[in-house]
């Protein structure tokens, strides 16, 4: 990678500012509603944590570069410029306390999609050195060995192996013309291999033809956390190439929050051009296979259950009501989260700040919001459909003692298929 | 009295003219500024669609969620007690519309004049409850820097000013009407260049947020 530099995040922030983005900062009358959105806020009380504050260096280079009147300002030496100092300051507002889970981007009175410019600062601060080294690491390690967590495909297809000879079950590998390809996530690969052979369960009811893909199984995307679109895009390509390769009709995101954003949305547009392939997320997938009928389920549970929306999943992806429709295949005393949905609240552990130990102590605090949100309900499960938030979440109640099973809605699902006869 | 006629005759016409060109000539620059940096569009398949969902947005940011709501009641409270005041006195004082028809050629109905100068005091009161709010509350008062206060001025004067004159608290008479529109011509000059400005890009930006979120299919 090119060396960081002042001048180069300078560049970078400059180069993200857009339409959007100056009619997002002249619109600002800094009321601060954005703050009571925000656990980070809402949880510390701190206001330095407001989320359009941890703007102020690309909103300077916006008012710097693309406004006649801080032109003006700076030609009369009355600006204050971005300094390397204040993007050191700033690197804790960016990454250690926002997980772009863009609540405050759904409430803010005059519009302004603050998870978009917080992505697209990220980009000014990896290229002048500002981002978290754990973080930069997971990154380095993503693309070198090809997952964040540094597992290569060996250890998967020993998982394989092992899930293969306990079940009985095939999972398909490297086949060239099936129609599904569904992505993992490395958490799942080494915390929660039960996802696979739920895959395999639910698949070979609905007798669907699918595929793993040995070059291209890893779904997370540490680029679009860190905000390096160069890293970005040579992660998506790596999957772009495997589903091209085996010719597949989808590509199945895993249950991951920004895995999903970042082949979902962002994918087509880093490697700049459409997928000739669709894209989309597990549970959207099952919920189709749910409604052709092609997958039943028996014997509901009683149990009150209460599901956490993923952000990038339910907010910023739009999968909302399929994982109601599925959790009414599984269970019958199923109860909302007071603001679930697009509304709901972050687990306080997603866009890379789970990976970011800087940010631990914090991210713990925080999760006191969820924790609350959760007793509310009176819940004695908890699903969710993302291999962070789960991990995230099952620390958080540890951290509060609070016991809790939590469980993935796709095993959720598998569990209560109907047994073949 | 000639003193302050001549001074109102002035803020009715060069003064005027002045003002108002800069204020056009300032919108279209700052609204090109905005424009011209455009917006990629996305090669992502969609799951819905943006130009509606959009306008949707642009209307309902207007409202705030419950739970907003409850956790900052001041702030929101104070903003739609200061712009419906506000609107009102600007949009409904018949004599207003007068000065609009004369020189556009077209009017609409006014209010009567009680209920438009109890608009107005509940705008005024309104704007000095917002100031409080932005002293006392520490997010307000972390994020705001000395344009948040020269907005709030320019706001509050053609207000104050508007109602003293109405009332005749200030003497002579044209000296009032002449402090009045004048406070209107700086409101009016400054406008572009300042965060008054969110009056016309709120609409942008909300269209920019409910058309990406649409694109996503998601209603924000």
């Amino acid at each position: 990678m090119t060396e960081a530099t002042l001048e180069r995040g300078l560049n970078a922030f400059k180069e993200q500012v857009d339409a959007p983005v100056a009619a997002f900062f002249s619109s600002c009358i800094s009321c601060g509603m954005c703050a009571e959105a925000c656990l980070f806020y809402t949880e510390t009380g701190d206001p330095k944590y407001t989320p359009i504050r941890k703007l102020e260096p690309l909103r300077r280079v916006w008012e710097q570069e693309y406004t006649l009147v801080g032109k003006l300002k700076m030609a009369l030496g009355l600006v204050e410029p971005v300094t390397d100092e204040l993007l050191q300051e700033w690197q804790e507002l960016l990454y250690d306390s926002c997980t772009m889970c863009a609540r405050c981007s759904m409430v803010c009175p005059v519009g302004n999609d603050i998870a978009y410019m917080v992505r697209k600062a990220r980009e000014g601060m990896v290229a002048s050195g500002n981002s978290p080294d754990d973080v930069k690491a997971a990154a380095e390690r993503a693309v070198r060995i090809g997952s964040p967590m540094g597992l290569r495909y060996k250890a998967l297809a020993a998982q394989i192996r092992h899930i293969e000879a306990d079940s009985g079950l095939t999972i398909p590998m490297d086949v060239e013309g099936a129609d599904y390809m569904p992505l993992l996530s490395s958490m799942e690969v080494i915390n929660f291999p039960e996802y696979i052979e739920s895959l395999a369960r639910i698949f070979k009811q609905a007798g669907i033809s699918w595929t793993l893909c040995s070059d291209a199984f890893e779904a997370t995307n540490t680029g679009i956390q860190i905000g390096s679109s160069d890293i970005a895009r040579e992660l998506v390509q790596r999957i772009v190439d495997g589903a091209e390769k085996l010719k597949v009709k989808y590509v199945i995101a895993p249950e991951c929050g920004h895995a999903y954003t970042s082949i979902r949305w962002d994918g087509p547009n880093l490697i700049d051009r459409p997928f000739p392939f669709k894209v989309l997320h597990i549970l959207e997938l099952l919920d189709e296979l749910r409604a052709s009928g092609r997958i039943k389920t028996e014997n509901l549970s009683n149990e009150r259950m209460t599901f956490h929306d993923p952000c990038s999943i339910a907010r910023k992806g739009g999968v909302i009501e399929s994982p109601r429709k599925l959790m009414e295949m599984v269970n019958s005393n199923f109860v909302e989260m007071k603001d679930h949905g697009k509304l709901n609240w972050c687990c306080g552990g997603g866009g890379g700040v789970s990976a970011n130990t800087d940010a631990e102590e914090l991210r713990l605090k925080v999760f006191k919001r969820k924790k609350d949100q959760i007793e509310e309900t009176g819940a004695t499960r908890l699903v969710t459909a993302c291999a962070n938030c789960r991990l995230v979440i099952e620390e958080g109640l540890e951290q509060y003692s609070v016991e809790l099973p939590l469980e993935g809605l796709t095993e959720l699902v598998a569990q209560h298929l109907v047994e073949d006869k | 009295m000639t003193e302050s006629m001549d001074f109102l005759l002035w803020t009715r016409g060069t003064a005027f003219d002045v003002a108002v060109t800069i204020f056009v000539i300032g919108i279209i620059i700052r609204l090109f500024e905005i424009i011209s940096l455009g917006r990629e569009e996305s090669l992502a398949e969609p799951k819905g669609t943006e130009f509606l969902p959009g306008l949707k947005t642009v209307l309902s940011r207007s409202f705030p969620d419950g739970g907003t709501f409850k956790r900052q009641p001041l702030t929101i409270i104070a903003g739609y007690v200061f712009h419906v005041g506000l609107l009102i006195s600007l949009l409904l004082f018949i004599p207003h519309i007068e000065l609009f028809s004369q020189t556009f050629g077209f009017g609409w109905p006014g209010l009567p004049n009680p209920i438009v100068d109890a608009a107005a005091v509940l705008g005024i009161v309104g704007l000095l409850a917002a100031l409080w709010n932005r002293l006392t509350n520490p997010v307000m008062r972390m994020l705001s820097d000395k344009e948040d206060y020269l907005v709030w001025i320019l706001t509050f004067l053609p207000m104050l000013t508007g109602y003293l004159a109405y009332h005749r608290m200030i003497n002579p008479y044209p000296l009032a009407m002449g402090l009045h529109i004048l406070s209107i011509e700086l409101l009016l000059v400054l406008f572009p260049f300042t965060k008054l400005m969110h009056a016309f890009t709120l609409f942008l930006a909300r269209w920019y947020n409910g058309a990406m979120s649409g694109h996503r299919g998601v209603e924000s």
